[in-house]
């Protein structure tokens, strides 16, 4: 029997569409959507298949024997599975209230039924792995625009200019923004990369920086002062959109290429010649704010300054620009629904336990928390004990950064419950491991994928599941009913679930069937340029000065300060991302472990001949946190004060037999600090030794 | 050769090494044999840009392949009517023969089997009016797969449309302008 059917990707979090043959039962080929994709697909979603066979992925629920991390486990039914987490986590909730349990999970589809779940128990305590990655460019949107970084896309293909800082844009494979970038190229789009190294994307631009660490931010504050300077600016579009704008003349006025080349290293008028280029091509141009923006403490004002660039240069809801997302109310139809937004729910009023929305996080979106602060509240027990752990696709031993204190942390903790696909470094350190069906073997939630053209994309079950694993939605209603709150989930299938979502919108079931998607609307919606702007902040501008920060005491322009280098002998440590693993959840496929079995550390050559490193050597790499060895990747191409590797190596888990032990881990080495305005970790604040090993 | 040309684009390339993956998938083949390359050399700096240069190794489908001449079994193969080289699986007797005939390395070891696997630009695919699985879903598209004399004409096109958008004077990749002094390589900031 042979049939296809459409479907979205879950290799990694962008989630493309997907067509999928099945044959006989069993997966054949899946391809990109032929409608969207051209068929493309990378290396991740090709490898599909093999992490559907793998039988070193989580195959049924298990109770936990031995000691923590031991690996003793017994294999259960899904009903003591869940009967005896709902025991476990009642016990916790009667002693320490339900604000003592936490949830953290990798944003996805299913959102919505978490959030409710833990509403539903009462905890504010829901979290995602947002504010790991990006917590500090979401902010920086909000304070900016009143939208998330979320709720703004980019028209790659009409694009004259983009300018990209450590934006890997093509290790980093979004299929749909490489196509669209690579068409423009051919049209003649230039590239600006930035960068501590010289990655893919480096050599793919039409100018390549090799900046010292850290300084990006006097690089903007350069090129913000030319731009004022010079009269580069958009006028028209500034005047109408943007509120500030002498506040920022003044704050850059000292800050001038001449001093950025001393801070940065790139010479003066190379950032003049920078800023008169990319003027001429206004408001065709992007400042790329980032992804992954989580690099230093001052993360918050780095991010502003980008997203300050777009506006000046009015690029931000343009053509080739920056595009506010639009959501189906914007395309004429009723709203999306979500679970969460039911009658009757509670809404917790214990204060979160990451601070956000209080005193220590006040401006950090509350929506998605600030998870690296879950092992620091665990510790301190502040605001109160936190004594159980639910974690849901997402691995927060391994993702957050320092290893051992997030170690130190979940011993402290009564109960440890993690749902999903892989066996991660938490499922490991787990009580109790329920088994998620991986993504060709499930149906899950509706994406609305908000956007120029809002669309609505279908995850459709491919196959049936091959070990004994249950859909998340499944489960969660489970556990729910379980602990006594069930009416919260009025669902018993997929199609139930659907149907909710869609109640509002008149769209039929059925209508998914010719594409795997719907689209709600046939052209982009972009709006009108001098009147149109739906800015969400309190003034309906772009504000450089911020309400919302300065309403909480934080400056919207504070004082640059230089960071500082890393003694002799001793690098700072940058992490990055290749176009063959997902973060922490592919190491061990079988296909993606054959192209990137291990990390490298990239280090340069001056600084590794002065230490006796050669290429292709091991070496030991060390700090405060923790400790890793690694070969070295030796080059010219990295600045002198940095060092390299990929993430998400260095793993601990020996039933992941392909990854345990190959390479270093990163999230060992770091120390686990916060830009406490914008709420990103300084993933590139610790120094490391290197030597020898 | 072949009737057909593999065109690799190094150009459109990004070195992300899905064709590897798209290729072991159709073929459903183990860890182990990778019948398809991307090697990655660099990066060096070339003409003030950093360079990554990407190489993609497929079979050749030689004229006169080494690897049909020194099998003893008559399992390789090449095709007669488009000659495309490929292993007969049940004549193979896995005695490496292609393996060391090759000068590229093209035939591999499948160890499920214990016999040799290589490259066939996916005949089964391509019997069905279908694209080599590298090429059906690379993802930049800079694999092309086709009669020869096609595949230059879509280089000339490309570099067409690229002259007539930015105007003669730039070629697809160059510095906006030379750098107004010679760069110095960045040196380490004294520790504070």
């Amino acid at each position: 029997m042979h049939k296809e059917v459409y479907s979205i990707c879950f290799m990694c979090t962008v989630r493309c569409p997907i067509k999928v043959t099945v044959e006989d039962g069993a997966v054949r080929w899946i391809e990109g959507n032929p409608h969207q994709l051209k068929g493309a697909l990378c290396a991740k979603g090709s490898a599909g298949t093999a992490l559907l066979n793998d039988s070193e992925r989580l195959r049924y629920p298990m109770i936990r024997v031995g000691a923590r991390g031991e690996g003793r486990w017994k294999r259960v039914s899904w009903e003591e599975a869940l009967a005896y987490s709902a025991e476990k986590l009642q016990e916790v909730i009667s002693k320490h209230g339900p604000e003592s349990v936490v949830f953290g999970e990798r944003q996805n589809l299913n959102t919505h039924l978490s959030k409710t779940f833990m509403r539903a128990l009462g905890s504010p305590n829901h979290y995602t792995h947002d504010a790991l990655c990006k917590g500090s460019v979401n902010t920086a949107f909000r304070t900016l625009t009143g939208y998330t970084d979320a709720q703004v896309t980019i028209d790659y293909a009409n694009c004259k200019h983009i300018v990209l800082y450590g934006r890997n844009i093509f290790e980093s494979l979004e299929l749909k923004p490489i196509q669209a970038l690579m068409d423009a190229m051919e049209k003649g789009s230039r590239i600006t990369y930035i960068d501590t190294r010289a990655t893919i994307t480096a050599s793919k631009a039409h100018r390549f920086w090799l900046i010292r660490p850290g300084t990006d931010l006097a690089l903007n504050y350069a090129l913000m002062n030319v731009i004022l300077r010079e009269n580069l600016y958009d006028e028209t579009y500034v005047n109408r959109w943007v509120s500030g704008l002498n506040e920022l003349r003044g704050f850059v006025e000292a800050m001038t290429p001449e001093w950025a080349e001393e801070e940065t290293g790139i010479p003066a008028e190379e950032i003049v010649a920078l800023a008169r280029e990319i003027s001429r091509d206004k408001p065709q141009v992007v400042f790329h704010y980032g992804y992954r923006g989580a690099n230093h403490t001052n993360e918050i004002y780095f991010r502003r300054s980008i997203i300050m660039l777009n506006a000046l240069m009015g690029s931000i809801e343009s053509k080739g620009g920056l595009i506010i997302k639009k959501t189906a109310k914007d395309a004429g139809y009723g709203a999306f629904a979500k679970l969460v937004d039911q009658e009757g729910l509670p809404k917790p009023k214990a204060p979160r336990f990451d601070g956000v929305g209080g005193d220590l996080l006040p401006i950090c979106d509350p929506a998605h928390g600030v998870g690296q602060q879950l092992p620091l509240a665990i510790l301190k027990e502040q605001p109160y004990p936190i004594k159980a752990a639910i974690s849901y696709r997402f691995d927060p031993l391994l993702s957050i950064p320092d290893y051992n204190q997030n170690k130190r942390a979940f011993d402290k903790l009564d109960f440890i419950l993690t749902i999903d696909v892989n066996f991660s470094e938490t499922a490991w350190y787990s009580d109790v491991v329920l088994p998620e069906s991986m993504y060709l073997e499930r149906s899950d939630s509706l994406q609305m994928a908000d956007g120029p053209r809002p669309t609505i994309y279908m995850r459709r079950q491919c196959v049936p599941p091959r070990y004994d694993t249950k859909p998340y939605w499944e489960i969660i209603k489970l556990l729910a009913e379980n602990l006594g709150v069930g009416k919260f989930f009025p669902y018993n299938t997929i199609e139930d679930i659907w149907n909710y979502q869609l109640k509002d919108m008149g769209i039929p079931l059925e209508k998914f069937e010719a594409k795997g998607f719907v689209a709600l609307s046939d052209k982009p919606i972009i709006w009108d340029r001098k009147d149109g702007i739906k800015f969400k902040t309190p003034s309906g501008k772009i504000e450089f000065i911020s309400s919302l920060m300065e309403e909480k005491g934080f400056a919207s322009l504070e004082p640059y300060q230089s960071p500082s280098a890393p003694p002799e002998g001793m690098f700072r440590l940058t992490v990055g991302r290749n176009a063959v693993h997902t973060h922490v959840s592919t190491q061990n496929n079988p296909y993606l472990n054959e192209l990137v079995p291990t990390n490298v550390l990239w280090i340069n050559t001056v600084e590794a001949a002065k230490l006796g490193i050669s290429d292709g050597q091991y070496v030991e790499v060390s700090s405060d946190q923790g400790w890793g060895r690694i070969k070295a990747f030796v080059t010219d191409l990295i600045h002198p004060e940095a060092v390299f590797m990929l993430h998400g190596f260095g793993r601990q888990v020996p039933v992941t037999t392909r990854c345990y032990n190959k390479g270093a881990s990163d999230t060992a080495l770091q120390k686990n600090i916060t830009d406490m305005v914008g709420g990103s970790p300084g993933l590139h604040d610790t120094f490391v030794r290197v030597r020898p090993a | 050769m072949s009737e057909y040309y593999l065109f690799h684009d190094s150009s459109k390339c990004i070195g992300c090494l899905s064709c590897e993956v798209h290729c072991k998938e159709n073929k459903r083949l183990p860890v182990g044999p990778r019948l398809c390359r991307v090697m990655t050399v660099g990066p060096k700096m070339v003409g003030g840009l950093p360079k990554v240069d990407f190489i993609f190794m497929p079979c050749f489908h030689c004229e006169r392949p080494w690897c049909v001449a020194a099998c003893p079994t008559g399992a390789m193969q090449k095709r007669a009517e488009d000659g495309i080289v490929f292993v007969n699986e049940e004549l193979c007797v896995g005695c490496k023969a292609c393996m060391r005939a090759c000068p590229w390395g093209v035939p591999q070891w499948n160890p499920e089997t214990g016999k040799a696997v290589k490259c066939d630009y996916c005949k089964d695919r391509v019997d069905k009016g279908l694209e080599p699985a590298c090429v059906a879903k690379c993802v930049t598209k800079c694999l092309h797969f086709g009669r020869p004399e096609q595949m230059v004409d879509s280089r000339r096109e490309r570099h067409a449309k690229a002259m007539a958008a930015v105007g003669w004077e730039v070629t697809l990749r160059q510095p906006t302008a030379p750098a107004s002094k010679p760069r110095k390589p960045p040196v380490r900031k004294q520790a504070e």
